[in-house]
């Protein structure tokens, strides 16, 4: 590959024929990261979490409502009743059935009448599915947005940083409260910071919502908090600690898995981090102790926090309320083991699955040596010659070469759904990767005979729309300058039609990696 | 995402308002099958009263053989029966020796002329088939393309509407073989692709979906045409005719789904089939001598066909240059005699009622001295 093929493939997102081919492809890189701009039109448009936190408040008042109006000990046994079959087509066809129509269905009847437990069932299954549908249609127009911005990107080796940060930082749309705002915690935490400090962008994930209730952080309460001391008077309720985000934090976001950290280490972690919750969504004490809070907003309940001074890998940090595991926070963000974290994922999605060891220790150095200041770890990065190998280095992600390939077309607007289909079929759903890891950033995850047979048929279904317009022989030396092979180009030109040339273009060897 | 889906979004969100608003003043159908890779015409038509052409054909002779006689000179290829059946109607007529004014031997530039109705490619912005909706006798006549995009013969002025049958197969044969080739020389790629094949020849037949596929593209193309208010002119594009290897069969293949498109729409357009012309046509010819991998390569005349009610059909229209080397174009190729443009322009003027004259020049500008192909339906 020309050195100016690797800036725009492998650094950036593929190239878009309107756009102009860098004449000094290091240069142009380096540019990028003060042209950037966090908030381009389509992502400026995109739902908040605070809008989807909304939605959640709402679904929870209405199920509390559910729960009001039938009893709560009724509607637990309803729920669980296995089989509502028989009553369920009374509430069948009621387009939204509303806690007082089991009411009205059954004037006189006790509250215990059997009859009415299904139709509170109903009524619960009901409201759940709204609020599904009401949350996927915030994750359609999350994807859409991201999807818009990246093609339609003059600065995109910065949008994929923002793509590699998001992946870092996985949160998955998975349960109900992750649908609608796994997509916001990019917009909100990654983007804002994706040229500033490593610190600030822990900062903001680590305190964003999707976070706080991906990693059940809004719910851990400290056993010796006022409230946990409470509850436990009570003897009713089990409420406790919980680790999960504590644990990732220093397993994923920061130090790296077997860095030294012990499991002692995790659990004064997680007491220090307990008081962080979210404001009106969150579940447990916490959401309520959150009081007037805005919905979604990071709240510090201190009546949750366990007290007290921690040990926290080798350093002590003092009682301090919320600013105890911000101190924390803050010793990780620059900690050695971090660097060395950092530079080695930033080295793998750059340079090799296996990553360059000289280069790992450069980018590290870079890290270390300005306290975590992201853009000189990029710098050090455009200036890794192991970056610059001409053998493709990287089996692009379905996520990649989809972006790729709609930027080759010069295609600046993609319908979220047609997005979201293709991404599920080409086996990458955007910010779904099923576990805090991410998606897996190496050849062996994606480079499969179906997955190939799945691009070769989305590619054809591609060439279908546009290929009537678009050379394919003077569009490929355009996507890759200087870099076509001889077999990609006899094959272009022995295509039997326009359309069939895009399609083995799209899949040709080179838009297959990057 | 699903394709089925994705294309009845399509319809229904593009062509169904369309169809409902047409109105056509003429009865007339019009449908253009475009045969993209430059279709075998001496496969498909074979000049077996040539002397010179079982020795250039070898093997791709023997099918010829056992096709159905046409008279003293021509047979049409075995797997044709349908067409055979009609030429024995009288409603199937074949030319040979014929090309577009297009001499060099690339498909884009090839399709690019005989879509626009150029001399040379590029030379024309629009197609033949959207300025012959200002000619034909309507101010109404609406226009459809059987393609998910509106093909470059359809392009312009007139506004054409577009579907794609929802049976096409996920991605074409031909393709996945030029993936073969494509990814032969990349060791990562070759090796996946390899499993990725056979793969799908333990979950699908694919030879079974070949003919079944262009049948309900026919089926489709007589539902759209076949009403009162329905389209009046249509474009099927076809694919999978380059056989620079293995002609054999996949050229029999194709013939059979080609044979099977045309039977299935003459079902469906029932007795509007009266009213009907479908002329097939392709970019340009192949040579005459078989190549080292039993396939033909780029050439340059070829054969055209015309079906429907109206064609004065039976009979093979051609003035035969003969296979012998010295007669040959560039030594090679099947020399054209007849222009494809002379023959589109007189079969669509007769079969509209356009002077012919009126027709060349609007269909066929820079050929426009050339004088229509007269007589070829029974007016």
């Amino acid at each position: 590959m020309s050195e100016a093929a690797i800036a725009l493939n492998r650094f950036g997102l593929g190239a878009r024929p309107d756009q102009a081919s860098p004449d000094d492809p290091r240069r142009w890189l380096t540019a990028q990261i003060d042209r950037y701009r966090p908030a381009s039109a389509p992502i400026a448009a995109a739902p908040t979490s605070a809008a989807v936190s909304l939605d959640l408040v709402a679904y929870q008042a209405e199920q509390r409502n559910i729960r009001q109006t039938m009893g709560p000990r009724q509607s637990a046994q309803a729920s669980a009743m296995a089989s509502g079959a028989n009553a369920a087509p009374v509430m069948a066809d009621s387009p939204a059935p509303g806690p007082v129509q089991p009411q009205a269905m059954a004037p006189g009847r006790s509250p215990e009448m059997p009859l009415a437990m299904p139709a509170v069932r109903d009524a619960r299954m009901a409201a759940r599915q709204e609020a599904r549908r009401a949350a996927q249609d915030r994750y359609v127009a999350l994807v859409g947005a991201r999807t818009n911005a990246a093609l339609i990107t003059d600065t995109p080796f910065a949008e994929r940083l923002v793509h590699f940060w998001s992946n870092h930082f996985a949160v998955s749309a998975d349960k109900l409260e992750l649908v609608g705002l796994a997509g916001t915690l990019e917009m909100e935490a990654i983007r804002p910071h994706v040229m500033g400090r490593f610190a600030d962008m822990l900062f903001a994930v680590e305190r964003h919502p999707a976070m706080l209730l991906y990693l059940d952080q809004a719910v851990s309460v400290g056993p010796d908090s006022p409230l946990g001391i409470r509850i436990a008077g009570r003897g009713r309720r089990k409420v406790g600690l919980n680790e999960n985000l504590a644990r990732e934090i220093m397993e994923l976001h920061t130090l790296g898995v077997r860095t030294g950290y012990t499991q002692a280490d995790v659990t004064e972690f997680a007491r220090a981090m307990t008081g962080w919750t979210v404001g009106g969504i969150g579940g447990g004490p916490g959401a309520r102790l959150a009081g007037q809070a805005t919905p979604g907003s990071f709240v510090f309940a201190a009546a949750i926090h366990q007290p007290g001074a921690r040990t926290i890998v080798g350093k002590s940090y003092p009682e301090g309320g919320e600013a105890q595991a911000q101190a924390v926070l803050a010793n990780l963000a620059v900690h050695p083991a971090t660097a060395h974290h950092i530079a080695t994922k930033l080295a793998r999605h750059f340079a090799a699955d296996t990553p360059p060891p000289a280069m790992v220790a450069r980018l590290e150095q870079a890290f270390l040596s300005s306290g975590g200041d992201l853009p000189t770890v990029y710098r050090a990065l455009i200036a890794s010659p192991e970056a610059w190998t001409p053998a493709p280095a990287k089996f692009r992600t379905p996520w990649e070469w989809t972006i790729a390939a709609y930027r080759a077309l010069g295609t600046s607007e993609v319908r979220p759904q047609t997005m979201l289909g293709l991404m599920n079929q080409l086996g990458q759903p955007v910010w779904k990767p099923g576990q805090p890891i991410g998606y897996d950033d190496t050849a062996p995850s994606w480079a499969g005979p179906d997955a190939i047979m799945r691009r070769v048929e989305a590619a054809e279904r591609f060439a279908a729309r546009s290929g009537a317009t678009v050379d394919a022989r003077a569009l490929a030396p355009r996507l890759f300058p200087a870099a076509v092979s001889p077999a990609t180009t006899q094959a272009l030109s022995r295509a039997e039609s326009p359309a069939q040339a895009l399609a083995l273009l799209l899949i040709s060897p080179e838009m297959m990696r990057r | 995402m699903d394709r089925r889906a994705f294309l009845t979004a399509g319809l229904l969100g593009t062509f169904a308002p369309r169809i409902a608003f047409a109105r056509a003043a003429t009865a007339k159908r019009f449908v253009f099958v475009i045969q993209r890779g430059a279709a075998d015409g001496l496969g498909t038509i074979g000049a077996v009263g040539d002397p010179a052409f079982i020795g250039a054909r070898g093997d791709l002779a023997a099918d010829l053989a056992a096709g159905t006689k046409l008279d003293a000179m021509f047979a049409l290829h075995p797997a044709m029966t349908s067409a055979a059946a009609l030429y024995g109607k009288g409603q199937a007529l074949f030319a040979h020796a014929i090309a577009s004014p297009y001499r060099d031997r690339s498909h884009f530039d090839g399709q690019n002329v005989l879509e626009t109705g150029g001399t040379g490619a590029y030379q024309l912005k629009d197609g033949w088939m959207n300025r012959l909706l200002g000619v034909v006798p309507t101010d109404d006549a609406r226009a459809i393309a059987i393609a998910a995009t509106v093909p470059m013969a359809l392009r312009g002025q007139r506004e054409v509407a577009s579907y794609a049958p929802s049976s096409l197969p996920d991605a074409s044969d031909d393709l996945l073989a030029r993936v073969t080739q494509l990814y032969a020389g990349d060791q990562q790629l070759h090796a996946l692709w390899g499993e990725a094949l056979a793969t799908r020849q333990l979950t699908s037949d694919l030879s079974q979906d070949n003919g079944r596929n262009a049948a309900a593209t026919g089926a489709l193309a007589a539902r759209l045409l076949a009403p009162a208010n329905g389209a009046r002119i249509a474009m099927i594009e076809t694919g999978g005719w380059d056989t620079h290897a293995g002609q054999r069969g996949r050229l029999a293949a194709q013939l059979k789904g080609l044979d099977a498109m045309i039977a299935a729409l003459q079902a469906g357009l029932g007795p509007v089939w009266d009213d009907t012309l479908v002329l097939v046509a392709t970019e340009f010819g192949r040579t005459v001598a078989v190549n080292g991998t039993g396939g033909t390569d780029h050439g340059t005349g070829t054969a055209a066909m015309l079906f429907g009610g109206g064609v004065k059909g039976g009979r093979v229209v051609a003035d035969w240059p003969g296979l012998a080397t010295a007669n040959l174009y560039d030594a090679r190729d099947l020399k054209p005699t007849t222009p494809l443009d002379a023959f589109i322009g007189g079969a669509v003027a007769d079969h509209f009622g356009v002077d012919p004259a009126r027709a060349m020049a609007a269909l066929f500008p820079a050929s426009a001295r050339t004088a229509a192909i007269e007589g070829l339906l029974r007016t």
